[in-house]
């Protein structure tokens, strides 16, 4: 019964997405006589598309919280000694669930731009109906391909669990982190659409608080799941430049240079086509990294199921979404008047150039992911694309940027000053040179890699250290930019010295024997059997030994989960927030013998702290936009950033 | 596949120690670092794109005996590679070689980004100087 009435649910809020989509544009006509009803009828039904989504979304949820195994999915994807907070997380942890979590957060951008109505009525119903036409794409992709409400009769006494390796607390909060971005981004791509139909130009702040929150919501998505990689998988890596991985890259990459470019877009009508055109393909990338992670091209532990009509579908909503928006630019840019006055020095050639080498880093990263499946598909060839490949386009790319990156805040808007800039940003340099000589005294072994990173953390965290000092006194929210790109010089220090110079040991140890790693001493006190809710787990004990005094016990693990008949690994970490030690257990020898692996890996944990960093930028400039709508909404305020 | 199967039967049968990969370490510090900078340019052929270097799976540990086996013979990183990309393909390089079906692999980000550096110049080069700064 609860079943039907999701996919009931799900049903109305697809006929309320087509009167959206239809009152939306019919909404964003001038003065048609009928226009300012289409408006209400528009928003209205968006509220309640929302209410029906969630809903449907709700008793899904209700579904996997109570083990109803008579659905399909829960019966798949559950187990009732599952700990309830995977019960929960178990809900997007398949491909049904996942694909209406999607929808669920798609419904709420959309009642999120009707109520704030932001950009004036025409603006907003235009962009409500672009909205609704993706909302009944998707939900019909759903109710005909995935839907998550199908009945098992007779339905099992038990369910078959989760994948092991997704019942983490990190990937808990992971998917649905990654979707606010993904999806986020389709606001902006409706305001986009809405701009080329309406041929308003007030968009790009209209969307702005949209950007803020998909940006966030990415960086903050991307670090997760980096994280999650770090500790879950065993190795002590952080990125593998899985097509996965790059999938989640690639929009965050364009949705960093959209936040830049429409900056100068809203501030003086620069690059307006130019931010249109970065709006459409930031979202044009989640689409595709949907595709490539839900259609099951690529085999990972993102694709739960590969169905090749899935994949065709979806493959079809890309074109027809892509091509259509595309399509529009070309008719309609045109028409839109542009071309701000500035010179060649200025804020907006620095963001013009930030654009530049950003498209040009998400160019490394789509073709090194798509072109082995495209020369697999037609010549049957197959090659790997893997690190080497992205330490030789991306990183020269990306590093060019960050060498770059000091100087925008220093410039002025429409005319800059490069050699008071310069001056300006003299002190960041010491700091640069500072870094560098530290690394040069310290590191083992002394790389140029090395040398350079450091010196370009310190280049970016002076720089804005330098900039704090300048608008001190400022709205909080003018800090923005200073912290975000301080968190990049952060991360960049914890990948240098993470890749750089981490240390490892690979041991086999009998109770009582001690391994060296990096500046510890370990000692293996033997392994024993602990229960854990629906797992079974061999934990190892490892003293971190000073001298012959215990500092502290280490335990990894290896769980074994028989509902899924699966072995995972679980490491145990020791951080100090310059450096982690990082343990994973091994095989067993025999004879109480264990195989274990140890890392040290330093300023590991700079990573995920560099991107809370920039999070906390991104937070600090939405905060200053939606006080500042509150304070004063005309539109003739200029935001400081 | 069938030939990294055979290839397969053939290590285990001739080498039972391959499975420890602790037995598997030189004590040469050099030549180790040597062997695990060669072992992360090799793909572990039945993972989803993992090194023979991190890899726990059987087939990468019979991998690195292989190499750290040819490295103890003599051969240079080139020769090794060339041996085993004629036995299981380009796949197995983790960097993708530069030939005629990878050019435009090779060149397409820096394509881009020499044209999208292109539209900016032509973008300014375009845009009125600014007047008088506006009070």
């Amino acid at each position: 019964m609860l079943g039907e009435l999701g996919q009931l649910a799900l049903c109305f809020a697809l006929g309320l997405s087509l009167v959206m989509t239809v009152a939306g544009l019919l909404g964003a006509r001038a003065d048609a006589p009928n226009s300012e009803l289409a408006r209400s009828i528009a928003s209205a039904s968006t509220m309640g598309m929302m209410v029906f989504v969630v809903l449907s979304f709700g008793v899904l949820l209700t579904a996997f919280v109570t083990s109803d195994f008579s659905i399909a999915v829960v019966a798949n994807n559950s187990h009732t000694l599952k700990p309830m907070i995977y019960k929960i997380t178990g809900v997007w942890g398949n491909h049904e669930g996942s694909m209406l979590l999607w929808v669920l957060v798609l419904s709420l951008y959309a009642g999120a731009v009707a109520a704030m109505g932001r950009g004036g009525p025409r603006l907003t119903s235009a962009a409500l109906g672009v909205q609704g036409l993706l909302a009944v794409a998707f939900i019909l992709f759903i109710l005909f391909t995935s839907n998550p409400f199908l009945r098992l009769d007779p339905a099992p006494f038990e369910g078959a669990g989760l994948n092991p390796l997704l019942q983490d607390p990190g990937l808990a909060v992971h998917p649905p982190m990654l979707y606010a971005g993904y999806v986020g981004l389709s606001a902006s791509f409706s305001y986009a659409a809405a701009a080329l139909i309406v041929g308003e130009a007030g968009w790009a702040r209209a969307a702005r608080p949209f950007m803020l929150i998909a940006w966030i919501a990415l960086t903050c998505g991307i670090a997760l799941g980096s994280w999650w990689a770090y500790y879950e998988l065993g190795w002590g890596g952080f990125w593998f430049w899985d097509p996965v991985e790059n999938a989640s890259l690639m929009p965050w990459l364009i949705a960093t240079a959209l936040l830049h470019s429409a900056l100068a877009t809203e501030r003086s009508g620069a690059f307006r086509t130019w931010t249109l055109l970065l709006a459409i393909g930031g979202f044009s990338l989640s689409l595709i990294g949907t595709f490539l992670v839900r259609s099951g091209v690529l085999s990972s532990v993102h694709a739960f199921a590969s169905d090749p009509t899935r994949g065709f579908f979806i493959m079809v909503l890309i074109f027809v979404a892509i091509g259509g928006a595309l399509g529009l630019f070309a008719w309609r840019a045109p028409t839109l008047q542009g071309g701000a006055s500035f010179e060649s020095v200025s804020r907006e050639s620095a963001l013009l150039l930030n654009n530049v080498f950003l498209v040009g880093a998400c160019a490394a990263v789509f073709v090194g992911t798509l072109y082995p499946l495209a020369l697999d598909a037609m010549t049957g060839q197959k090659i790997s694309v893997g690190p080497p490949y992205y330490a030789l386009t991306f990183a020269p790319i990306f590093f060019a940027l960050l060498l770059l990156v000091p100087f925008g805040p220093q410039l002025g808007w429409r005319r800059g000053d490069h050699k008071a800039a310069f001056r300006a940003l003299l002190p960041a340099l010491g700091l640069a040179g500072v870094a560098a000589v530290a690394v040069l005294a310290i590191a083992s072994p002394r790389t140029l890699t090395g040398i350079l990173a450091f010196a370009v953390a310190g280049w970016l965290i002076g720089a804005s250290i330098l900039d704090f000092f300048k608008r001190k006194g400022a709205r909080a929210s003018a800090f923005a930019a200073a912290l975000a790109h301080a968190g990049l010089g952060v991360t960049l220090m914890g990948v240098a010295g993470t890749t750089l110079w981490r240390s490892e040991a690979l041991d086999v140890m009998g109770p009582g024997e001690t391994m060296t790693v990096g500046p510890y001493t370990l000692r293996f006190d033997g392994v024993e059997q602990v229960r854990g809710p629906n797992f079974q787990a061999t934990q190892a004990q490892l003293a971190l030994m000073d001298g012959s005094r215990v500092v502290t016990v280490l335990r990894p693990e290896k769980r074994i989960y028989p509902a899924e008949g699966q072995e995972v690994a679980d490491t145990a970490i020791r951080t100090t927030v310059v450096r982690d030690l990082y343990l994973a257990l091994g095989d067993d020898r025999g004879n109480g013998r264990w195989t274990v692996r140890a890392y040290v890996s330093p300023l590991a944990p700079f990573i995920w702290l560099g991107a809370l960093v920039m999070a906390a930028g991104g937070f600090l400039s939405l905060w200053g936009r939606l006080r500042l709508k509150l304070a004063a909404p005309s539109p003739a305020t200029q935001p400081a950033e | 596949m069938s030939r990294i199967l055979l290839f397969l039967l053939l290590l285990t049968a001739s080498a039972p120690a391959v499975a420890a990969p602790v037995a598997d370490t030189f004590a040469d510090r050099a030549t180790e670092t040597r062997a695990r900078a060669l072992q992360r340019q090799l793909r572990c052929l039945v993972c989803q794109g993992e090194s023979i270097d991190e890899s726990g799976a059987t087939l990468a540990a019979d991998l690195r005996h292989l190499v750290r086996q040819q490295i103890a013979d003599g051969q240079s990183d080139q020769q090794i590679k060339d041996y085993l990309v004629a036995r299981y393909g380009v796949f197995i390089l983790m960097q993708p070689p530069l030939q005629p079906d990878t050019y435009l692999l090779w060149i397409a980000p820096f394509v881009v980004l020499i044209g999208a550096g292109g539209i900016a110049f032509w973008a300014i080069r375009r845009a009125r100087p600014a007047g008088p700064e506006p009070l």
